[in-house]
Order: structure tokens, then sequence, then C-alpha cells
């Protein structure tokens, strides 16, 4: 036998050792630390090559920048290092389920980011003349037609580039239909329990905003509404289904009574996903419906944005839609209707929200998306959705309260308060102790109405393995919780950064970085 | 279905679990005439990968993209060749598909990029400092009136006449809500901005003056004179920006004293996209960061004593003021953020200077070139990678002759300006190092052959 | 000088015609770490509740009324460079304006010391 020349001699026990010691970059394993650019580049490092720039009489008028600007610069393989390291400390979906009520975080699909990198949408100007973006209009005329004939309504603006866009693009054609009636009113009614964007956006608009009270079922109390409903009352601000996750039965009463006064309704259209393929928001009385794409419709939320937020419209709000707006004639070429011809065909619209037509990347990805669905998968996206929140409400509801689980199913998500935890332990506590254990955590302390909410919207993308592999957890973290254990309050132990002092951050805003360190700037 | 996990044998085990004996029992409170007893008429049902490709592509082949015809529109979006690592690392999945940075611990990645990000817009404008982006240049040029009305208390704004069109008539339509009194104009059709004029609207009364540098035809206004002239009646100066990369090779509108610098980043990163998804820069002076819209990254420290970064200055925002909110924002431009940060590490200042002293050499040489046609003359006494022509013939006619042809030969005032007949000859070009010289001899053969 | 208390949680102490108002040691406790206090400028006139300050903690902005009628003649500067002041010494150094008192019977309606304590563990 010839004995092993390499000298390498595996054996298990070695691998106990005396326990770990911290390292000297920080560094632990697969998770690096990485530091700013400021502190890695410089100004005479580039990632790029051009040839020079040929010698010519500057025509910038004696406006050369001539100070240092202080952008640093990195070779291409340290920037993709860079931004590689940093990717890897954010939770993404494509990691994992992410519990957050109303938001919709669903699956992103790779086709979607194929179809909006393809050269003839990708690498498009928007102003080119009409006749050479004919396909371009053919994507934003046929996305609106899919979108106008789920939810049953007669007119769609596509422009506003987000929620809260579309929440503002809603208010201001029910504003100019009052005002071209002769009428205008003071006051916007908004539910307790809607979203910030909502009061924001109709104070933005003039309107006092007044709360509409919730019934002990978490749902709008159609009499006290129907007794504040008046002369004064421009609009409703509905969500359905509502940030309870439960829907609003009452909705095409709520809309009647709303009409019969004299008002609008706007629904916020955050949890279309709920109801998408089976119900129709214009059947319910609805006159201006918001849709987030970057929800319902799977464009993805890339860290924050960008949105998307077209608004469909009912008949009576149809005239006072924004422009562009895209129209295709009888012989099937497209338009795009712009502040010239606005005259003749939209002389009502209560003008431009935005330079330009809208969000062109998200329209390719969402019609996309709605092609591979189609109508019936659709409509099985919400079914599967309603189902997957309602096996996480009745899988959790022995250890954690449900205020409205005993009144029947929830919708899309379901909603727990802090209702039995022990004594100083908080929702928060166990926000991050589920970080700890792999997960985002779910929404927390909204709806407002709810003591310590915690709202989990699963989607419908996430596998039943999915599903109890997250139960598990919360329910761990939950038992946790009631028990009062401490090692809760320092969660997260595993994460790349512990709890952040935000206040410090609030109190001492350092918003740019600047040569001296924040440990510096403190003492 | 490709994007349906659950199997039918999961369904009918949830369904126990639930107590129902079938969906329809959870869709219980929706009111039977409101249900749709089945899937909606008139809708086709599910398609392959390969089919709805091939649906898209059809569509996408009906355009004609920049990349393949002599190529010369600006005006407020430009073409820009994007490194290839930009595209790559924005689709790694820990970006694309993140969520918002409210769970610090699990999004130091976007929330260290977002610190970057507001550092290099800072320093790109001038100011003290930059927020986490907005929807777009134009939404970002209103929400800064607002803000300077905020901070004067006064009402008055002034649009400069070269501001441009889309980003007035955005002011105008949002200020309708508002007791704003919105005093615009045209373009002056001179050589130079006609800062003489623009001084002169300006009053008591005035909250801010916006100005755009470069101006919509292109040229380089003196904003040190604007800043003066603002300044001394007490009101702000709010410079807006179409072309970040003019930035690297002009003074930045922070030296000249702006109190509010706003922009469209799109050129650096994001690409043309036909007009969205885009991204809204915004930086003002420290003194007025708590006026500031949209969301804000800062550094503090963890538990352990670790650098890190959290979303900050959060009270002024609408998920806690709900109605006393500096905006209505939510969502932000996120992607787009880190696309324009990935494309500016790669530039570096060397970079950025390079790029921009290509640009503007490339756009002297067509000026030079087109200005020598009969029929065709240039305006601009200064400019960056943008001009404006004046042709003897109505120029939107002209482009829409020239696409025809398959050359897109710039943005047309009568399509920026319909209806005013004093503008109709001019035609805003821009070159950027995209352009190549075949291109611009395409261009000049075909202005030529239009033209005679 | 007497202190007086409201439901909202704002003290006040009178001297002559000046007030000095600030928040009470039970609100900064329910408020959490004080991040920032926008403070009313000089000179502004408050009708009796009228809007008149912002505290901000990280996650909330709470607003002060004023609990009498009064011009404001001074506030706290040492609030802008330290916030945490309103959390260390709510109830002395912690304060946040100063008025000249227009109507010194609006103090009657407003509580003392000990049906403030009352009334704070009622809640």
């Amino acid at each position: 036998m010839t004995v092993n020349q390499s000298g390498w001699r595996p054996e298990m026990n070695a691998a106990q050792g005396a326990g770990a010691s911290p390292t000297v970059t920080g560094n632990r394993a697969l998770m690096l630390e990485e530091p700013l650019i400021f502190e890695i580049g410089s100004a005479d490092r580039t990632g790029v090559d051009f040839a020079d720039a040929p010698a010519v009489t500057s025509r910038l008028g004696g406006l050369e920048r001539s100070e240092a600007i202080g952008l640093p610069g990195l070779s291409e393989q340290e920037t993709v290092r860079h931004y590689t390291r940093l990717s890897r400390q954010n939770y993404a979906i494509d990691l994992g389920l992410f519990p957050l009520g109303s938001c919709t975080m669903k699956h992103n699909p790779r086709l979607n980011e194929k179809v909006a990198r393809m050269p003839g949408f990708a690498d498009l100007h928007p102003m080119a003349p009409v006749s050479a973006i004919q396909g371009a209009l053919a994507v934003i005329h046929e996305l609106g037609e899919w979108l106008k004939t789920l939810t049953g309504m007669a007119a769609i603006a596509m422009s506003p580039k987000a929620g809260a866009h579309g929440e503002l693009c809603g208010l201001l054609a029910i504003r100019s239909a009052l005002e071209a009636r002769g009428d205008a009113r003071k006051v916007v009614l908004v539910p307790e329990s809607a979203h910030g964007t909502n009061p924001a956006t109709a104070a933005f608009c003039g309107y006092k905003v007044e709360d509409i009270p919730a019934t002990p079922e978490g749902r709008v109390d159609l009499a006290a509404l129907e007794a504040r409903l008046g002369s004064d009352v421009a609009a409703v601000m509905i969500t359905n289904p509502n940030t309870c996750g439960l829907f609003e039965r009452d909705m095409k009463k709520i809309a009647d009574a709303v009409h019969a006064a004299g008002a609008f309704v706007y629904c916020d259209g955050a949890n279309f996903n709920a109801i998408v393929g089976r119900v129709r928001p214009g059947d319910l009385g609805v006159d201006a419906m918001h849709i987030n794409l970057h929800k319902t419709f799977s464009t993805p939320h890339g860290g924050g944005g960008p949105g998307s937020g077209p608004v469909v419209l009912s008949e009576a709000l149809a005239p006072f839609a924004p422009l562009p707006v895209v129209e295709k004639d009888a012989q099937g070429a497209f338009h795009l209707v712009e502040e010239e011809t606005a005259d003749v065909h939209h002389a009502s619209s209560f003008g431009r929200m935005v330079a330009f037509h809208g969000q062109m990347g998200m329209f390719t990805r969402a019609l996309a998306y709605i092609l591979s669905h189609g109508a019936d998968g659709l409509r099985q996206v919400a079914e599967d959705a309603v189902l997957n929140a309602n096996y996480i409400l009745r899988s959790l509801d022995d250890v954690l309260d449900a205020p409205f689980g005993s009144s029947g199913p929830c919708m899309h998500e379901a909603l727990f308060s802090d209702d039995g935890l022990a004594e100083g332990f908080s929702t928060l506590d166990i926000a991050k102790g589920l970080i700890d254990e792999g997960y985002h955590p779910m929404t927390m302390y909204f709806p407002l109405v709810v003591h310590g909410a915690m709202l989990i919207e699963p989607t419908e993308t996430e596998s039943k393995a999915a599903l109890d592999q997250f139960i598990m957890a919360l329910r761990s973290v939950a038992a946790r919780a009631k028990a009062g254990d401490e090692a809760l309050k320092g969660a997260p132990w595993f994460a790349p950064r512990r709890r952040l002092d935000e206040t410090l951050a609030a109190r001492k805003p350092k918003l740019s970085w600047a040569e001296e360190s924040l440990a510096e700037a403190a003492e | 279905m490709r994007y349906l996990p659950l199997t039918d044998a999961d369904r009918r085990t949830m369904l126990d679990k639930v107590g129902a004996a079938s969906i329809d029992d959870l869709f219980v409170d929706v009111p039977a005439e409101a249900q749709l007893a089945g899937q909606i008429e008139g809708l086709p049902n599910h398609a392959s990968e390969m089919a709805v490709e091939r649906h898209m592509a059809a569509l996408a082949r009906q355009n004609m993209a920049a990349g393949d015809v002599p190529f010369f529109l600006g005006a407020g979006a430009y073409r820009h060749h994007v490194p290839a690592s930009v595209d790559h690392l924005i689709q790694r999945g820990e970006f694309l598909t993140a969520y918002t940075p409210y769970q610090p611990e699990i999004a130091q990645g976007t929330l260290q990029m977002l610190f970057e990000f507001q550092t290099q817009v800072a320093r790109l404008f001038g100011c003290d400092v930059a927020n986490a982006s907005m929807y777009d240049g134009s939404t970002a040029c209103w929400e800064a009136v607002a803000m300077a009305a905020r901070i004067t208390k006064r009402k008055g704004v002034v649009l400069s006449g070269a501001l441009h069109p889309h980003y007035a008539q955005v002011v105008r339509t949002m200020a309708k809500v508002t007791d704003y009194r919105i005093a615009g104009a045209l373009p002056a059709m001179q050589p130079a901005p006609d800062n003489a004029g623009l001084t002169a609207r300006i009053d008591g009364e005035t909250s801010c003056v916006v100005v755009q540098y470069p101006d919509i035809l292109g040229r380089l206004p003196d904003l040190a004179e604007i800043a003066e002239a603002a300044h001394a009646k007490g009101a702000l100066l709010v410079v807006v920006n179409t072309e970040p990369v003019a930035l690297g090779a002009i003074k930045a509108p922070g030296e000249f004293g702006a109190d509010i610098v706003v922009g469209e980043g799109q050129s650096i990163g994001v690409g043309l996209q036909f007009g969205g998804p885009y991204l809204g820069l915004f930086g003002c002076k420290q003194k007025y960061v708590r006026q500031m819209p949209g969301r804000l990254c800062g550094e503090t420290v963890d538990a352990e004593g670790k650098r890190g970064f959290v979303l900050t200055l959060s009270t002024r925002e609408q998920h806690i003021r709900r109605e006393k909110a500096t905006s209505n924002i939510c969502t932000n431009s996120g992607l787009c953020a880190l696309a324009f940060s990935i494309h500016m590490t790669l530039l570096g200042e060397k970079g950025l200077r390079d790029l921009a002293m290509l640009n503007h050499a490339q756009a002297v040489k067509a000026a030079e070139k087109l200005s020598t046609l009969p029929g065709v003359r240039l305006l601009n006494d200064s400019f960056f990678n943008e001009f404006t022509l004046i042709l003897e013939k109505d120029a939107r006619d002209v482009t829409r002759t020239l696409a025809d042809r398959n050359i897109l030969a710039g943005v047309s005032l009568g399509r920026l300006y319909p209806g005013e007949g004093t503008l109709s000859g001019g035609l805003v070009v821009a070159v950027t190092e995209t352009t190549s010289d075949e291109d611009i001899d395409a261009l000049r053969a075909g202005l030529k052959e239009v033209l005679a | 000088m007497s202190r007086y208390f409201t439901e909202d949680h704002e003290w006040v102490d009178v001297e002559g015609e000046i007030a000095t108002v600030g928040i009470t040691d039970y609100a900064q406790s329910q408020l959490g770490d004080i991040v920032f206090v926008e403070l009313p400028d000089e000179g502004v006139e408050f009708e009796k509740g009228a809007d008149a300050a912002v505290v901000e903690s990280v996650k909330a902005a709470s607003d002060v009324y004023s609990p009498v009628a009064g011009e404001v003649i001074e506030t706290n500067s040492a609030l802008e460079e330290e916030p945490a002041l309103v959390n260390s010494d709510a109830e002395v150094e912690g304060w946040f304006f100063k008025l000249r008192l227009t109507d010194t019977s609006e103090l009657e309606g407003l509580m003392n010391e000990s049906a403030y304590a009352k009334f704070v563990k009622s809640l």
C-alpha cells in the first residue's frame, strides 16, 4: 500500500473545534460586509471605456464644471462584486414567503422581464411619431381593455405612476365632475382602517377628511355612513376587500347611498387580488378604482418601486380622465390624444398628470402576466389567494388572537392582534423573531383599528409546503412571545444587522456620506 | 398553470382544514348578485410562455426601436449606452423582488444602495441632501413647487417659458386644487434664454422660480442671475435638469445657490422605455430637509455598534402623517435608482466627464454639419447635447416624413407646443455618444431631401 | 407660581401674565424616544386648544395644543439640538414655549396636580 502522500487526512472529530472566534474581516463565511462606494472607489477609477472625444470648440457658454464632483468609480469587476454582496443582504420574494398584508408579494415571473426588454419596447422614445410606435400603443390599449373588462368599468386612465398617484387621479376626476355640475363639495369620508395614502391624497385635493366608523365585525358602518352623507360630501374612499381582509358585504348599498347623496365612490384597489375574475367592482357601484400593477399583476417591487397605478373609471367620470389617452380607430390604427386634440375628443379632461405616457415597462410586464393566466387563470388566482389566507388563519387562530376570525372566513389576508402576548411583549418582538426564522415580517401595526395588528397575505403563489413551514415558524415565535421568552427581545440575532437605532437616525439625520463618520460626529 | 403551485389535492386538503366544502364557501361574504357565475366572457384562457412571447414580440416588431435607425430624439428622455453589467445586477432576485426596506435588518442591500444613490445625486446636483427618488422628473418638479409654497407661505409660481411643456402642464394640473397662481410662458425663440423676461415676472408674492437647465431648446441659462433675482425678492430658485449627463460638463445648479434641484434620472442606467418607468431626482438645501417629500435613507448603528442604514424622518410621510403629510407619495422608483447608481459607479467621475465631453463634441459636430444646410438655421448660442434647428418648413411634418423613411429626426416644437404657429419651424435635436457620424450624415441627407 | 394640567397631557406654569407650556412625564413615556419637536414661531397668537406644536417620535407625530389663549413670546431653542430633553426632563428643562396670556380665566377649567394624577390613573 502506498501511504497518503498529500498529507490531507479527513476526520470528523476535528470538526468540533474549540468554538467560533470573531473574524478579522468582520465577514461570516458567505455573509460579507461591504463598505460604501465612497470608501472603496475613487474619482479616477472607472468601469467603462470611451473613445477620446474629438476636439471641438466648446459651446458650453463658459459654464464648464471645474470643481470636483465627488463621484467614485470602480472597475466592472469591483462594481459587480459590490452590488452582488449588497444584494445578499436583502430578503426577497425569490428567497421566501413575504407575508405582507395588502402588498400582494406574489412571484414575479421572469417572462415579464424578457418581454419588457424586447428592444421594440425598451428602446423606444415616447415622443416618436405615432406611426413609429403603433405596437407600443397597442400594448397600452390591450392592457386597458383587459383591466376594464376585469373590473366591469367604462374607461381607464393609464398614466398614473403608482397607487397613490392613481388615487390622486381618481379624486381629481371626481372633483372635476362635481365642478362641472356646479356642485363643489368639501368633505371626503375615509375609514379609519384605510391606508395612509387615502387621507393624504384627499387632503392634498383640498378636501376635509372625516373618519367613517367601523362595526364590531370590522366593516364600514353603513348606518353611520348614511347618517353622515349630505350635500357637503364629495366622495367616499373604500378599500374592498378592506384592510382587515374582509369583504364589505354592504358595498352595493354603500354605493347606492353615496350616489343618492350626489357623491362618488372611490375604491382603493390594492386588494383586488382577492376578487379578480370573480367580482367586478363596476357591478358594485364603484366610480373610480386604481389598480396596483405591482400587486395584483405581478410587476416587481424592486426594493420600493417603480409601481404603476392605472385607474378604471365609470361612465360618469370617464370624460374627466387625464391626458394622454390611447385610442383605436375604426381601421385599427392607434392614436395618442395629447393636449392638442383634447379639445375635440376629451374637452373635460382635467389635464396631464405626468410627462409622457405612463409606466410602459410595467404595462408590458402586466400584459404578459395577464395573457399567461388568461380569464380562467386569473379567477384561479383569486381563489387560491383566498384559500391560502384562510388556511393560514385557521392554522394560527388557536395561538394568535384573530379579532374577526369567529365571524366567518377572511378574504386574501388574515388579521391578528397582540392580545394574549406576555406582559412587555409586542407585535414588534414577534416580527423580529420571525426574521431569525428566515422570513420577512408580516405587516405590523396596520390597520390602526386593531391593537398590535399583524396582517398576513400569503398570495396564491405560495405552495402548501411553503405555507406549512411558515405556519410552523410563526407558531413557534408566537408561543415564545406568549411565554415571555426574553431572547425574543434581542431578535433578530442572525440577520446581517441586529436591531437598528432609528431614534439616532431621526435625531441626527445623516443622509449623505461625508468624510467624517457618524461615530465621530456624535462625539 | 405555471404560476399556481397548489394542486387539486392540496386544495382539497386545505378546504378540509378550514372547514369549507368548496371555495365558494370562502366567498360567502360577497353578495350573490355581485359574484360572477363563471369566468369573465370575451377574454382568452391561459397561454404558454411561448405563445405569450410570440404575441408580445409581434407587437414589439411594430415599433421603430431607436437603435435600429438614425435617432435624434431628446426633449426630456435621452438615449445613452448602458453598460451590460447594470441590467444583470438589477435583475438579481434580491434586488428585483425585494420590498420597500421597512424592516432594515434584512434590507441593508437596498438601504446601503439608497444611501449611496442619495449621495451621488446630491453631489451631482450640488445640493446638501437628496431623497431616495420620486416617480419621475415632472412629478418631482410639481413636488418642488409645493415644497417652495410650504416654505415661503406664498402663492405665486413663476415657470420659465423654456421649462418642458409636459412639466409645466403637470404643475398646472396639480395646482388646480391649490390656491397657487401659476405664471408660465412660451419659450422665447432667441439664441440665449430670456433671463430678463423671466426675472421681470418675479415679485414679493413669488414662492419660487422654476428654471430648466439645460432648457427645452437645449440652451444653458445663466442661473446666477436668476438666483440673485429670486432671492432678492424672497423667492426660492427651483432648477430642473432633464439630462444629468450634462452635469458632467457644466456647473451644478447648487453652485448657483439653487434651493431645490429636481430632475429626470432616466439618462443614466434606465433607458428610454417609451416614457416609463423613469426616475425622479430631488435635492435641496439642508435647512429644508424636513419639508422634503419622499423617502429618505439615513445612516445609523445597530445593537452591536455596526454601521447600518434605515429609512428615516418618516414622520413627513403619508403612512404616519396621513392628512398632514408633505406628499401622498408612497412608492418610489427604487429599481431605477439602483440602475442609476450602478451606472454612475461604473462611470465614476472621470467616466462621467468623458461621457459628457463625448456627448458635447458629437453634438457640436452635428450642429455644424446640419446648420450648413439651406433652409436650416441653428438657434442656440450655447448647448450641451441638444439644440434647436429652425427649419423653413413645418418641423412636425418633416419628422413624420422622415419617420416614414426610417429616420427619427428629433422632437418638433409643433409636437411640444401644438397650435403655436410661431414655433412650428423648431426641431429639437439630441445627440449622444450613441449617435454615429453615419447617423448624422443620414439625418443631413434626409433633411436636405425633405427641405428641397 | 402655579401649575395646571390638561386632559391632553400638557402642563402650564403661570407667573403673572406669562405661561410656560410643556408636556407631562406621562405623555413622554407614552411617546417613546422623541426625535424632533416642531415649535411655533414667536409672535404667533393661539386660541385655547389650537394646534401649537408637534412632537415626533420615530413612528408617530403627536399634536400639542395650547392650553390657553395667548401670544408666543419665547420657544425653547434647546429642544432643537436635543429633543431628548423632553424624555429626560419633560416637566422642567423640556418646556416647549412661553405665552403672554390674554385671558387668565381660561385657567379655571384646567386640572391641578392631584386631579391630573387621578386622571392619569384612570386611563
